[in-house]
């Protein structure tokens, strides 16, 4: 391979992996909502743009090395007990101090829960307008709507 | 139109790629992001604060509990929506006249098959509600489990069999109520005394200290949710694979 | 209790949508008492959020959500953030959704058949997500809250006709696009200073320094042209006029004034509070120029395409495009008195859209007929309506003492001051077409005849539709036609006041 390109990849593409991809499913979904003819096409192409989002925003709170964000205190306790089961007092120090380091970003997360559920409702709704307009127009193609449209309408 | 569509997404695409290069690595612990002291907060502080471990239920229900109210008021405008567009109210009470017997559902096997396991399906979606603040889980898998178990039963038996369980009266019912649920638990706070969904101020009338009945607010929150998620995703089910007619699925 | 009004305006019509649905489909006249209440009372406690806002004791009511304190100087949960302009458009909202709700009363019945209930409950809670973008300090709450305005208003404009629903949905591509652009840039924002808070993103970017860093840059140009698609600035528009001329009327005449204003709201607080001044006009002086441009290219093409149009509905919903442009170019003209001229432009619009929307729709209703050609002779059979129209259309093209000639005029002078004439030229142009659009409907409403021969241009239609007869309409819409063109006229007589409180809270945003 050309090294020039090599570095590149090396650079700038490895580092940031996943938001390479996440910018290459972004464009696909856009491109198909921008430019498909069929409705449920662009909707498809609405649940990958959407779906992108998500992965650009679950990437940001990756750590390495790290765990969910769940505590468990139930495996360490019994370890815990079963090892030191006098010393209650430097569990309980033990479990006050958390090492940030050993858990994801729980916010990302949350965040996209919410983008989940919006992308839901979007998609149903606009499933339900899609199915209003073929039972109006007798099809789902764009142009073809428009042509149906063109002698009696207004515009 | 194709090739300026190209454009334009090849312009957003090159305009959002320009800008990962001053990211910080993708997986670094050190970006401003991961060690602000918001993150660190949620990560540090939710066990001692809240009682909780699961730091992004806790976060859902309670830090960012207004975000999660609106989310669930989402999925209710979502439901009550497609009932909106594609419903069609003008004939002569077409939902319940038009009860057409071919709406069978599926074969014997699979019958036999949901009967057995869709109890299971359900008190593991329960389960799933009520131990959200422990494990992975919370109102919305769990409403969208307990929701699933009612489509199945609507492949299954027919959909107006599960209609007979669960009427379109009684889903806008179940999904108002769950924001009541949600919106009233906040407002019981605001009645006490203190702001908008601080469940600190409900210590009072629930069991253990302050930090625990946070703990148990968000149960109640996430009960919530569930009902209003069950109740639109069967909602959302029937509309959209009967074109509104809510008879002969599919 | 003052210090629990921001989250009581939202609230009362959270629960009003949540009875109505309660109460269902058999009892539609309850429904529309439920939502009279509920936004009379959402909007009475705004219009005291406003005193108290005003009065001086609280500058700024701010309101922590679950009470949870911040932490080093971070906020770690959601808050609230009432300022003069808040209250200000929330009091426009809520009391614009109020009377609107009272022009509902007989045309919901009849528009929307059996799915009454439906139809008031998204109408509540799309005040209730307006209220709450106005409202809110954390970004991402505004992504939420801008998600359940995009979506109570495709499902209010499907509920239209079949042209409605393909309209609905090409704003559903569109809205999604412009709302995923916006979460794009708040990520970008997130990643650089880990929060989400408006005040603590200024805060970071501020304390490292990051202004000159390309995430930021992309941060801001894609919540631009997020917020741009959602508030159909010009080349962006293409799913609004449709929309909101096929929609059902009383939909119609709700999200016209408010939707793309609210936005424009958004703009502005965003230019103002996350990036600040410096940052926007002085980092790249490359871009005011660019969006000035852009916002001339709006207004004229906006007036061009209405003056094009034969529809009254179309015509105008293209007018608002162009007003869409005045108040972008507005708020970028790189001084004070321009970001204020198209707040209080914000405000004057709502007022004079909505007045001319009622007016459309009920002269519509009562023609049967939405071409131009329908105002012949109306001021001798419906002369109250028409005066409302009158006052609204004089505000349009910006005559005294409404309020739509001194927002242009300090538009016009926020022009000039800062040299920028291309912007002052559209501005005047657009008025001129403006003049020429409603002299036209005003000589057409004056002279003209009105003949039978209209009846049988639509024999099928009008011969079955009892509402098409030529008189006037019941009080429960002429009362919204008054209260509206009074308040253009109100807003037109305050508007010194209100342009210096509305100067002095950006003035105290920007030091």
């Amino acid at each position: 391979m050309d090294p020039i390109i090599a570095t590149f990849i090396e650079e700038n593409i490895v580092p940031n992996f996943n938001y390479w991809i996440y910018v290459i499913l972004m464009m696909i979904g856009l491109y198909a909502m921008i430019t498909k003819n069929n409705l449920i096409k662009k909707l498809i192409g609405m649940a990958i743009f959407q779906t992108a989002i998500i992965l650009f925003y679950v990437s940001v709170g990756v750590k390495d090395a790290a765990n969910i964000p769940i505590i468990s205190h139930h495996g360490s306790e019994h370890h815990q007990m079963t090892d030191l089961s006098s010393e209650t007092d430097s569990t309980k120090e033990i479990h006050n101090t958390i090492d940030k380091d050993k858990y994801a970003n729980p916010l990302p997360h949350v965040l996209m829960l919410t983008a989940i559920v919006v992308g839901v409702s979007t998609l149903g709704l606009a499933l339900a307008i899609s199915q209003k307009i073929y039972k109006s127009f007798g099809t789902l193609e764009e142009d073809e709507i428009l042509n149906k449209l063109r002698p009696g309408g207004h515009d | 139109m194709k090739i300026f569509g190209l454009i334009a997404v090849l312009v957003v695409g090159a305009l959002l790629l320009s800008a990962t290069s001053d990211f910080p690595d993708w997986r670094d612990k050190d970006s401003p992001a991961n060690e602000s002291p918001v993150s660190s907060f949620y990560i540090e502080k939710t066990e001692k604060l809240t009682k909780v471990p699961n730091m992004v239920t806790a976060v859902l229900a309670d830090y960012r509990s207004y975000d999660t109210m609106f989310e669930t008021v989402v999925i209710f405008i979502a439901g009550i929506g497609i009932i909106a567009v594609l419903r069609n109210f003008d004939g002569p009470n077409s939902s319940s006249i038009k009860r057409e017997n071919n709406d069978e559902g599926g074969g014997l096997l699979a019958r036999f098959t949901c009967s057995l396991i869709l109890p299971f399906i359900q008190i593991f979606a329960l389960y799933v509600v009520a131990h959200g603040h422990h494990s992975p889980g919370g109102g919305f898998q769990g409403g969208v489990m307990l929701g699933a178990s009612y489509i199945l039963a609507a492949l299954a038996f027919g959909l107006s069999k599960a209609k007979d369980i669960f009427s379109e009266r009684r889903t806008m019912i179940f999904a108002a109520v769950g924001i009541f649920i949600y919106v009233g638990w906040g407002v019981l706070c605001l009645l006490f005394g203190k702001e908008f969904l601080n469940y600190e101020a409900l210590d009072p009338i629930l069991p253990g200290d302050a930090k625990m009945a946070r703990s148990h607010s968000m149960l109640i929150v996430e009960i919530g949710v569930a009902f209003t998620v069950t109740a639109i995703m069967f909602s959302m089910y029937s509309n959209l694979s009967t074109r509104g007619r809510l008879s002969k699925g599919l | 209790m003052t210090e629990h009004f921001p989250v009581l305006i939202l609230l009362v019509p959270l629960f009003g949508a949540l009875i109505v649905v309660l109460l269902g489909r058999e009892r539609p006249d309850q429904c529309w008492v439920t939502s009279l209440i509920s936004l009379g009372v959402s909007s009475l406690i705004s219009f005291f959020t406003v005193i108290a806002v005003l009065s001086g004791k609280v500058q700024t009511l701010r309101y922590r959500m679950g009470g949870w304190p911040e932490s080093d100087g971070y906020e770690v949960g959601i808050e609230l953030r009432v300022d003069i302009l808040a209250a200000l458009v929330v009091f426009a909202v809520t009391f614009v959704g109020f009377v609107n709700t009272i022009y509902s009363k007989t045309r919901a019945g009849a528009e929307v058949r059996g799915k009454v209930p439906f139809f008031y409950a998204l109408i509540q809670l799309l005040i209730v997500g307006l209220c709450g973008i106005v409202m809110t300090n954390d970004a991402f709450n505004l992504y939420v809250l801008i998600e359940i305005t995009s979506l109570t208003s495709y499902a209010l404009i499907a509920m239209g006709n079949r042209r409605a629903a393909l309209s609905s949905f090409n704003y559903v591509i569109m809205g999604t696009i412009g709302a995923s652009f916006y979460l794009i840039g708040v990520g970008y924002l997130y990643i650089k200073t880990g929060t989400l808070n408006i005040d603590d993103i200024r805060m970071v970017l501020e304390q490292k320094n990051l202004w000159e860093h390309q995430s930021i840059i992309v941060a801001f140009i894609f919540i631009m042209l997020g917020v741009w698609t959602k508030m159909a600035f010009f080349p962006l528009h293409g799913w609004l006029p449709n929309a909101y001329a096929y929609a059902p009327s009383m939909t119609g005449t709700f999200m016209a004034p408010l939707m793309t204003k609210v936005m424009v709201y958004v703009m502005i607080r965003v230019m103002v509070w996350i990036f600040g001044n410096e940052f926007v006009y002085s980092s790249q002086p490359m871009w005011g120029e660019i969006v000035i441009w852009m916002s001339v290219l709006a207004i004229v093409a906006g007036s061009l395409l209405a003056l094009a149009r034969t529809d009254i509905k179309k015509i105008l919903t293209y007018l608002i495009v162009a007003e869409v442009g005045y108040m972008v170019g507005g708020s970028w003209l790189a001084d004070g008195v321009g970001q204020a001229g198209a707040f209080y432009h914000i405000l004057s619009d709502a007022a004079m859209t909505f007045c001319l929307f009622i007016a459309a729709s009920i002269i519509v209703l009562r023609v049967g007929d939405s071409r131009v050609n329908a105002f012949d002779g109306l001021f001798r059979k419906m002369p109250l309506t028409m005066i409302g129209f009158t006052v609204g259309a004089l505000s349009m093209i910006g005559l005294p003492p409404t309020c739509g000639f001194f927002s242009k005029w300090y538009l016009i002078s926020a022009g000039i001051e800062a040299g920028h004439w291309g912007y002052v030229c559209a501005l005047i142009f657009s008025s001129l077409v403006n003049a020429v659009i409603f002299f036209r409907i005003f000589e057409r409403a004056y002279f003209g005849k009105i003949s039978g021969v209209k009846e049988d241009h639509f024999p099928s239609d009008s011969d079955a539709n009892p509402d098409i007869r030529i008189k006037e309409v019941p009080w429960s819409m002429l009362v919204p036609l008054f209260i509206a063109s009074g308040s253009v006229l109100l807003l037109g007589i305050m508007n010194r006041s209100l342009f210096e409180w509305i100067q002095a809270a950006l003035k105290m945003m920007n030091t």
